[in-house]
């Protein structure tokens, strides 16, 4: 077993906090401790995820015909595969063939998600010789107005859920005058659905700080803001070290590369109040006030940080800008279809047989991200529904799947890809409680500027419960459509404004739930004990 | 500012984590946030103190403390355990880890009467595809059923 000819073999064990909260710490260990034992000649290398999260914790073992994987590895399978000669690539019932080459993830289009789970997140080497500061170097033999009008021309829309044109918000920034300007990073994502940027921000975490650096240049801006929520422990910590990292190497601060331009970047912690991820709130949030959202115009780009403009998107569209810069525009633009370009990074969660990252060009359609790639269900169930763009979007039925995943097609069936989140429910799920939820965590989480969401969301709850009750359906039906259009036309924010897509589209899709009488989940109140009332009301 | 040994505590941690965060624009979510890590939680006192510190109104300083979810008023449990509520946990039962607390005597937003844990809720962990989850004391676990949320909460998961 103990081959002392073999050469030390570099093994790949993933950081990511999903592989770790099934075991990657462990397995890590158990590998280093065979290694440390002189059993096994190796270095393990802790890796970003590639996204195969039911696959996780996946053991990848670099071989002449490429990189081997293992997994689902657990802690004590560690011993077999040594002993099987894991190390070699040899076969092994966990062994899962050259992970490049599996179906699921050889068949993605990969760009913006290209490095992650291939590099060490934190080695300035690896970085740069996958590709890594390609997109910077070629930002910076432009001139400013030229980045902009590289970004527009790609296409490129902000992956945060709106679909702003990024190239648009960014010329508007660049032609606003003052000599202090703001790069801010939106990574308070906190839809349920979405890992993308956490998983971008712990598994590459210098292509990020490359996008922020190329809009500082596009744009003017000597600071950025990167806001993180407190939810993503080792996402803040995984990036405070590469800003730290990237400064030693000239990549942050003054002179960066030798070209004259001028950015510092310091991350900021959230303080898990959902709403921070709307972009005026996060403002509100970074000046250290309650973050209430504010009314537009004047919109961020002229008026935005401390009233400085400011660039405001979320980590995917930042992230993305690095290899639009270094392929050009158009080959970004060649992918995707109608108005929606280039790829879209899809996380398929929730009871999903295999969940996980899948980037692919718009246009795919739902059945194939939740059936082919996703296999269905983890319980095994019927598939009902799947939610599609985090708590605000719609809940569609099996019978709209086959929808292109296209910003436009989306929108006309009264749904929205948002961030491109999909969570799959089997036929257990109550709708009637999914829509009373969507009302419920718009109650707790508002940030009670606005009364439409404020006071519309509390009542209803109360109106769903009504009607759930039996109490005059019909007269309570009729209020909760116009609640529902109160809240969508008088709501600063999409907070309230879309709350009612979730609820509207499990009462289009699926009355029977609010007959009553399907209440096969133990429905328990969102709002915990010891109440927090502040804001809401 | 009182005399009592604690609020010369108080005053003097929040003096000293304003002063490390001095250079800084908007510091009051970096300071609040170190003011917490050090006392376990944002102490009444610390109020004043901050204002004063930070030219804020005290009436400013309460309000963003009792915004954010994250500040407590009151300490927390040696460990706290976070389920998440989201719906991608919900979709795979999260509420039946609600349920399993709820019974064993730690509803949600307590602390058990012996100070060693407290139970909260949360509202995405970015794990959505290996739900349920939960969170304690910082170290996310995935595939949480009830029999590993017992463990988690008596404090016998290893690691």
């Amino acid at each position: 077993m103990n081959n002392p000819a073999h050469s030390t073999a570099t093994v790949y064990v993933p950081r990511d906090s999903a592989a770790r909260s099934v075991g990657a710490d462990e397995v890590a260990q158990a590998l280093q401790q065979a290694a440390a034992r002189g059993d096994f000649a190796l270095d393990v290398v802790r890796n970003g995820s590639r996204g195969m999260l039911w696959l996780e914790p996946l053991v990848e073992v670099v071989t002449p015909e490429g990189r081997v994987g293992y997994g689902p590895v657990a802690p004590e399978d560690v011993d077999s595969l040594l002993a099987a000669g894991m190390l070699d690539g040899a076969d092994h019932p966990l062994r899962l063939g050259v992970v490049d080459e599996l179906p699921w993830l050889a068949r993605q289009n990969r760009v913006t998600f290209a490095r992650v789970g291939v590099t060490d997140p934190l080695s300035a080497e690896d970085y740069e010789a996958h590709g890594g500061l390609a997109g910077l170097r070629a930002a910076l033999e432009l001139a400013p107005a030229d980045v902009v009008a590289e970004v527009t021309a790609s296409g490129l829309r902000g992956r945060g859920g709106a679909g702003f044109p990024a190239g648009i918000k960014w010329k508007t920034v660049l032609e606003c005058a003052d000599e202090l300007k703001f790069v801010c990073c939106n990574a308070d994502e906190g839809d349920s659905g979405t890992f993308a940027d956490r998983m971008v921000m712990e598994g590459d975490p210098f292509m990020l700080i490359e996008g922020m650096t190329i809009a500082a240049h596009a744009v003017g801006a000597s600071e950025g803001y990167l806001y993180i929520r407190s939810e993503y422990p080792d996402a803040v910590a995984t990036m405070r070290r590469a800003i730290g990292i990237a400064r030693e190497h000239g990549w942050l601060g003054r002179n960066i590369l030798g070209s004259g331009l001028h950015f510092d970047l310091h991350v900021r912690v959230g303080a898990g109040a959902y709403i921070c991820g709307e972009e005026t709130s996060m403002l509100e949030s970074l000046e250290g006030k309650r973050g209430t959202v504010r009314a537009k115009p004047p919109i961020p780009a002229v008026e935005g940080l401390f009233g400085r403009p400011t660039v405001v998107n979320n980590v995917l569209t930042l992230a993305t800008v690095p290899v639009v810069l270094a392929e050009g525009a158009q080959a970004y633009e060649r992918l995707g279809v109608e108005r929606s370009r280039g790829t879209q990074v899809f996380q398929l969660g929730g009871n999903i047989a295999r969940g996980g990252i899948v980037e692919t060009a718009f246009g795919i359609t739902l059945r194939e991200l939740v059936e082919d790639y996703g296999g269905g269900t983890h319980s095994g169930r019927p598939v009902r529904t799947a939610q599609v763009g985090g708590p605000l979007g719609a809940y569609l039925p099996e019978s709209m799947f086959d929808l292109p995943m296209d910003y436009e097609a989306f929108a006309a069936a009264g749904a929205m890809v948002g961030h491109g989140g999909v969570v799959v429910f089997d036929d257990s799920v109550d709708m009637a409680a999914q829509a009373r939820f969507a009302m419920e965590f718009c109650a707790e989480e508002s940030c009670g500027k606005c009364t439409p969401c404020r006071v519309g969301a509390v009542r209803g709850v109360e109106v769903i419960d009504r009607i759930v009750a039996g109490t005059h359906r019909d007269e309570n039906l009729a209020l909760l459509e116009d609640l529902c259009d109160l809240m969508t036309e008088g709501s600063l924010c999409a907070m309230g404004g879309l709350t009612p897509l979730p609820v509207r589209s499990a009462l289009t899709h699926f009355p029977d739930d609010f007959l009553g009488g399907r209440r096969l989940l133990d429905i328990q109140p969102v709002r915990a004990t010891g109440p927090k009332t502040e804001g809401t009301a | 500012m009182t005399t009592s040994g604690n609020d010369v505590t108080v005053e003097s941690v929040v003096r000293g984590v304003v002063a490390r965060h001095r250079g800084e624009r908007g510091a009051l979510l970096p300071v609040l946030h170190a003011v917490q890590a050090e006392l376990g939680h944002v102490p009444q006192e610390a109020v004043p103190v901050l204002a004063e510190e930070l030219n804020l109104s005290r009436a400013d300083v309460h309000g963003v403390v009792t915004f954010y979810h994250d500040f407590r008023r009151e300490p927390a449990g040696r460990t706290t355990v976070r389920i998440c509520r989201a719906e991608a946990c919900q979709a795979l039962g999260a509420d039946r880890l609600v349920s399993y607390a709820r019974e064993s005597g730690l509803p949600l937003g307590e602390t058990a009467a012996d100070g060693s844990v407290t139970v909260e809720q949360v509202f995405c962990l970015g794990n959505c595809a290996l739900g349920p989850s939960v969170e304690a004391n910082g170290r996310l676990y995935g595939r949480v059923g009830p029999a590993r949320l017992g463990s988690i909460l008596n404090g016998t998961v290893s690691s």
